[in-house]
């Protein structure tokens, strides 16, 4: 009887933190004033949020790219197909790599800041002050972040993309020795612009809305205390991977099904 | 004063990284993907009619001499003769392949990807939008030449041949 009691009491917390996650994210859709009220707020986010994570996603960009290089060399040489060397690299950056990787970076730059800097402002009341000052600080606070980490994230994986596709034609064509014609040409006729690039765009936009939304979700339902932030921290990095994962499941069986 | 300085750098560094985005999004659609290149310069079409067009697909290169001249534009089935028609569309800069040229889909490499290679003809006359090559050849598909090659094989030693 017990045990049946505990497995329904986690299941109805899931499901309500499920509900209060919904909840905010209306909140934040229907606030979206504060984007033009807050515009200020909003590009400082965009600097914190996207900017400092340039060089975080540059430098994994080139180097995943490279990594691909090499691998995809030492496969595809093995059945003479060295030629598909650019499809390779930049197929899998642009339909899954760079969305996915650069997600999960995002995840664990910028949106384990937001978490703790939502919380720490729980924590120390600054969330009930505004709202004593009759400001809703759904719109004050969350809003510009959630826009700027919906706007950066598309951003930083098409510039993932790029550096990826760059440090692979560094590894295949300067160090391996692939013919940079072949490797530009077969990457042209084989990477689609609506089905590849288009759709790797779209998933990018969905795990940015999906990492800042669990942060900010995370920062702003906290427990106010020292533990409680470093709970919701840890918690927001390992929530945006797994949903991240398995969204972009969904998304690939969506978008490349058939 | 400070302020204003500290946003001044705030905005430009943002506008610095939307730049970014942005030329990184002009790379992929310019260089990686197929919107850049070989492309759109639409030339004039040609017919040819196949038994069977294997592994060929829309966007499958047409060559002559091992040169790319164009590509397939569609690719569709007539109903009455069943046979595939196949559309290439040829660029409009080699408008000097004759009529009595030999098309042929060939598979680059052993088990790569199908392409229609032309063979030029004598004839002093020239392809034009919606001419028809008339000489075709088939697809090489693998099963049917391991068939009979079996087939023959059979045969032989049933004749007393072989070994």
């Amino acid at each position: 009887m017990n045990w049946l009691a505990s497995i329904g009491h986690r299941g109805i917390n899931v499901l309500r933190n499920l509900a209060r996650a919904l909840l905010l994210l209306l909140a934040i859709l229907r606030a979206p004033q504060g984007l033009v009220t807050r515009f200020r707020e909003f590009l400082a986010q965009l600097y914190s949020v996207g900017v400092l994570s340039l060089l975080i996603i540059s430098v994994s960009g080139v180097f995943v790219g490279m990594v691909l290089g090499l691998q995809g060399y030492y496969i595809l040489s093995r059945f003479a197909a060295e030629s598909t060397l650019g499809v390779f690299i930049a197929a899998s950056l642009v339909r899954e790599l760079g969305p996915v990787v650069t997600a999960l970076l995002f995840a664990g730059r910028a949106g384990s800041a937001l978490t703790a800097e939502i919380g720490l402002m729980k924590a120390t009341e600054q969330l009930s002050a505004l709202e004593m000052m009759a400001v809703n600080p759904v719109s004050r606070l969350l809003v510009p972040r959630f826009f700027a980490g919906l706007v950066s994230v598309p951003l930083l994986a098409a510039m993932f993309n790029a550096l990826g596709v760059l440090g692979g034609y560094f590894v295949g064509v300067g160090l391996m020795d692939v013919d940079a014609g072949t490797f530009w040409a077969q990457m042209q006729s084989q990477v689609d612009f609506n089905k590849d690039i288009i759709n790797g765009v779209i998933k990018s936009v969905v795990f940015g809305v999906i990492c800042t939304w669990i942060a900010l979700f995370q920062g702003y339902e906290a427990v106010p205390t020292s533990e409680g932030i470093s709970r919701a921290t840890t918690r927001t990095v390992v929530h945006s991977s797994l949903a991240v994962l398995g969204m972009d499941f969904v998304l690939t069986a969506l978008m490349f099904g058939d | 004063m400070a302020n204003s300085r500290f946003s001044l750098l705030t905005e430009a560094a943002v506008g610095a990284m939307m730049l970014l985005g942005g030329i990184a999004l002009f790379f992929l659609a310019m260089q990686v993907s197929n919107l850049g290149g070989f492309k759109r310069v639409s030339g004039y079409q040609v017919e040819a009619r196949f038994d069977n067009i294997g592994g060929l697909k829309v966007r499958s290169p047409v060559t002559m001499a091992g040169v790319r001249i164009g590509e397939v534009s569609s690719i569709g089935f007539d109903a009455t003769t069943y046979e595939a028609v196949v559309t290439l569309d040829l660029l409009p800069e080699f408008n000097q392949v004759p009529t009595d040229t030999f098309a042929k889909i060939l598979t680059q490499g052993i088990l790569g990807e199908q392409y229609i290679g032309l063979d030029p003809g004598g004839s002093e006359q020239y392809l034009q939008q919606d001419s028809e090559i008339t000489m075709t050849q088939s697809a090489f598909v693998l099963e049917e030449i391991v068939g009979q090659f079996l087939f023959s094989k059979a045969e032989e030693s049933a004749t007393g041949g072989g070994f």
